[in-house]
């Protein structure tokens, strides 16, 4: 690596030429501070490594949330089959009566939800998603040698592995993880006496997230600052790959957002410690009045929302941004209004900001205030259907190759449709005296969220795999994959706007002791049967990816989807530092596709003579 | 050790990464104090909110932080103009002050809990005990950058290399940012509770 030898590749001979001499090698002959194992593959600094890490440790929660999700459903759609099976595994929250019937602990049952919401939202598809494409993406996309600051973005990662050691202990808890819901409403969450979970369990729930702050925030600090100063020569904001304008943005909302959640935590440990009253009442445990009074469980609300609703954008924007390059790429076409595109990212940016309140019309907020939300949670239909035409339009009349990324862009779009406009009715808040903690609003943002971000998730992993591992993953089991999900998601979610619009309530133990409900056990047992054969996909696509790292096909090609983007200039298996000469040197947007009766002209390649810029 | 700071693109920008990065991470921890601001706003609205004066340390307290920032300062100029006997005295001071600065809030807090606003005699002495801590937090930070200052001021050798250059201006500019951070909060105090 040290001393660069005459480049034979293309696109070596052009980065040589036209690139940017920033005397890289000279001062790191042998990659001095990434020596050794551990330094290489555990405390490494690369940020592709740390991407790689963030990505696996985001599988393994998956599929622990997953699992979870598993439980509940079998718990809601047999309520009276024998879980005694699942004693071995689950223990104490298993009780088997005296005819040796099993039953799930109604307790644990809140515990499972509970871990299954903060698991997915935080650790699956912040960590997970965020912290791995952002990571693999910001500096090779933008021609850096890493971010800014190496050393921050390792710690970032261990933040997070902290932060879920300390969740998953929490698990093993005799008296059970925390069990009032992801939002950890008080009291619930501000009374150690409140519920079995309130006590120990919540305790290492707070930790475990003001660690997975610090890790965010870290990560954020050092999102931003790339993007903002180490992009390569040539590099304009405006020519930057809607990827990178998602994380940039992403990651602003995130430094703002969270430093929110964490003062709504220091206020609840006050009171769960120290005896204040931040979020607490006349409260009777017991039939005993407790000495708290004074406080407003809405300010808690407030507080979590303003992190809760950005949050969801948080997760939402990163694959909106793998998607958006996916389908350019996949259909061969520039991607449709690129600015519009950058627009409305920002225009979603600054309006997540001042909806929060729309996830309170029925905590007893003022309707005159609720008013000012029901109109900018309608505002933000807006640049969404603007994304969602531009995507649209982009795959429109494209040469499109439906390989599994694109399948699952394109699959992201339909989810996205879907699951946005059930956020319509629920943003009016007339309607949502119905509809709130109903199904109907587990379906909407299970299919906008939930499935949506995964989706993105999986079409930057089919995309961007061969960058990570030098290999493909196996195509037609990425078929399978994405056809089972694709339909599978809609099975389960479909049908609960229906439980929703009848009035199912979410977080419920069980159904079948209601008249009104009973009716729907067969609906219910549709969708637990659905939920397992869609996990049963999700285990092919794990086998799939741990497979094609060591014996997928090989890349031969550098830039085997034929992208414009930096990532695929750098050698198949690039060193930290990602170029082994010169950094390429920008002269043109990342969409020129199909410009001029040329197929695709990369980001480094010169202007022709008489050439024009696109945008 | 840091790849991509010694990237000459990155002069670029006027201002370096690194600073940059410590004026976003100060916006973060602005986050922070603004969703306390609101919280303690939303919640005065509500009634049943206990009134009384802010203890006199506070103001001691403050002066005494604000002079801190100003030998900081001053020792950034001394370590420019090379006059190292200067420099490592207004560090110290600096880092004394900063200590003293607890001590003055500590104090502060005896006198609201004689007034009988104790910690837990009402969400409005709540807030001001706990949003001060969170601020003692951040300060705390803040001496530990300067206890790395000051080994270097007295463990080196006196020179002005761009990076220690940078390292100071990263460190004052931390330590002014906790400063103005307190000087917010009280005048938030004081306007809430004319209100
Ligand atoms: C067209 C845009 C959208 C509108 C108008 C909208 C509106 C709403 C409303 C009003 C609620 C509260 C329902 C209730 O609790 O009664 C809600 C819940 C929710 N939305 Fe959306 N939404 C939109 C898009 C999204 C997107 C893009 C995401 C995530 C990527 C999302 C994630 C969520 C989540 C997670 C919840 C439920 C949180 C909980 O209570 O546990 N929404 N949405
Ligand atoms: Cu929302």
């Amino acid at each position: 690596m040290a001393n660069v030898a005459v480049p034979t590749h293309e696109d070596d001979i052009l980065i040589q030429e036209l690139g940017y001499d920033d005397h890289f090698h000279e001062h790191h002959d042998e990659d001095k501070y990434q020596s050794g194992f551990i330094g290489k593959y555990i405390f490494s600094m690369d940020h592709k490594i740390i991407a790689k890490q963030f990505l696996i440790t985001g599988m393994f929660w998956a599929i622990i949330g997953a699992l979870m999700s598993l439980v509940f459903r079998l718990q809601l759609g047999f309520p009276e089959e024998d879980m005694a099976w699942l004693k071995p595994i689950l223990g104490q929250w298993i009780t088997v009566n005296a005819d040796g019937i099993g039953a799930l602990d109604p307790q644990f049952y809140y515990a499972l939800v509970t871990m299954h919401g903060t698991i997915l939202v935080f650790f699956v598809l912040t960590a997970g998603l965020s912290g791995t494409f952002s990571n693999l993406l910001i500096p090779l996309q933008l021609g850096a040698r890493d971010m800014a600051s190496p050393m921050l973005n390792m710690f970032s990662y261990w933040f997070f592995f902290l932060s879920g050691m300390i969740m998953f202990f929490s698990l093993f808890l005799s008296t059970g993880p925390f069990s009032g819901g992801w939002t950890a409403y008080p009291p619930l969450s501000a009374l150690p006496q409140a519920s079995t979970g309130s006590g120990a369990g919540m305790t290492l729930w707070t930790l475990s997230l003001v660690f997975f702050v610090v890790s965010v925030l870290l990560g954020g600090i050092n999102y931003i600052t790339t993007v903002l100063n180490l992009r390569t020569k040539g590099m304009s904001l405006w020519r930057m790959p809607l990827t990178i304008w998602a994380f940039f943005v992403t990651a602003i909302l995130g430094l703002l957002s969270f430093p929110v959640l964490v003062s709504a935590f220091l206020l609840m440990m006050c009171d769960r410690g120290l005896g204040t009253s931040f979020y607490l009442s006349e409260i009777f445990i017991g039939g005993e009045a407790l000495d708290h009074v004074g406080g407003s469980p809405v300010l808690y609300q407030h507080l979590f929302w303003f992190l809760g609703h950005p949050e969801v954008y948080i997760i939402i924007l990163p694959a909106m941004g793998l998607v958006s390059e996916v389908l350019a790429v996949h259909a061969r076409k520039p991607i449709f209004g690129y600015k519009a595109m950058v627009y409305s990212i920002l225009a979603i940016g600054f309006l997540a900001f001042i909806v929060w309140a729309h996830h309170m019309f029925m905590s007893g907020v003022n309707p005159f205030i609720s008013n000012f939300f029901v109109v900018f949670t309608l505002i933000i239909a807006v640049p969404s259907a603007v994304k969602v035409f531009n995507w649209i339009t982009t795959l429109y009349g494209g040469n499109v190759r439906f390989t599994s990324a694109c399948l699952f862009g394109i699959g992201f779009v339909s989810l996205f449709i879907s699951g946005g406009l059930t956020g319509i009715f629920l943003g009016n808040s007339a309607i949502d005296i119905q509809m709130h903690d109903t199904y109907f609003v587990v379906a909407h943002f299970h299919i906008v969220m939930g499935i949506a971000a995964f989706f993105g998730m999986f079409a930057g992993i089919y995309n961007w795999f061969p960058k990570m591992y030098g290999r493909f993953m196996n195509e037609t089991l990425g078929k399978i994959h994405f056809w089972g999900t694709m339909i599978g998601a809609y099975a389960i979610f479909w049908p609960m706007h229906y439980l929703g619009m009848a009035g199912v309530p979410r977080r419920y133990y069980r159904f079948d002791s209601f008249d009104t409900f009973s009716h729907f056990s067969t609906m219910n047992q549709f969708i637990t049967v659905a939920a397992i054969i869609v996990f049963a996909i999700q285990v092919l696509f794990v086998i799939n990816f741990f497979y094609s790292i060591w014996y997928g096909k090989k890349m031969t090609t550098r830039n085997p989807w034929g992208a414009n983007t930096l990532e695929w200039t750098t050698p198949i298996n690039a060193g930290h530092g990602n170029w082994p000469g010169n950094i390429p040197s920008v002269h043109r947007w990342s969409y020129d596709y199909g410009k001029d009766g040329k197929e695709f002209i990369p980001q480094h390649y010169p202007m022709q003579e008489g050439e024009t810029e696109v945008h | 050790m840091n790849v991509a700071v010694n990237h000459p693109n990155s002069y670029r920008n006027k201002i370096h990464p690194k600073k940059f990065a410590l004026w976003t991470a100060c916006i973060s921890i602005s986050m922070m104090f603004a969703a306390f601001s609101s919280a303690y706003i939303v919640r005065m609205a509500q009634g049943n909110w206990l009134e009384f004066p802010l203890p006199n340390w506070f103001y001691v307290s403050t002066a005494t932080i604000i002079l801190s920032s100003l030998t900081l300062h001053g020792s950034y100029w001394a370590f420019k103009k090379m006059k190292t006997g200067l420099y490592r005295a207004l560090m110290l001071m600096s880092f004394v002050l900063g200590c003293l600065f607890i001590y003055f809030q500590y104090l502060g807090y005896h006198e609201m809990t004689a007034m009988g606003a104790h910690l837990t005699a009402n969400p409005s002495s709540s807030f001001i005990f706990v949003i001060s801590w969170v601020h003692i937090a951040h300060l705390v930070g803040g001496l530990g950058v300067l206890i790395v200052a000051m080994l270097h001021a007295f463990m080196l050798e006196h020179k002005v290399t761009p990076a220690r250059k940078l390292r100071f201006e990263l460190t004052y500019t931390y330590w002014h940012f906790v400063d103005i951070l307190w000087i917010y909060l009280l005048l938030f105090f004081i306007l809430q509770q004319q209100s």
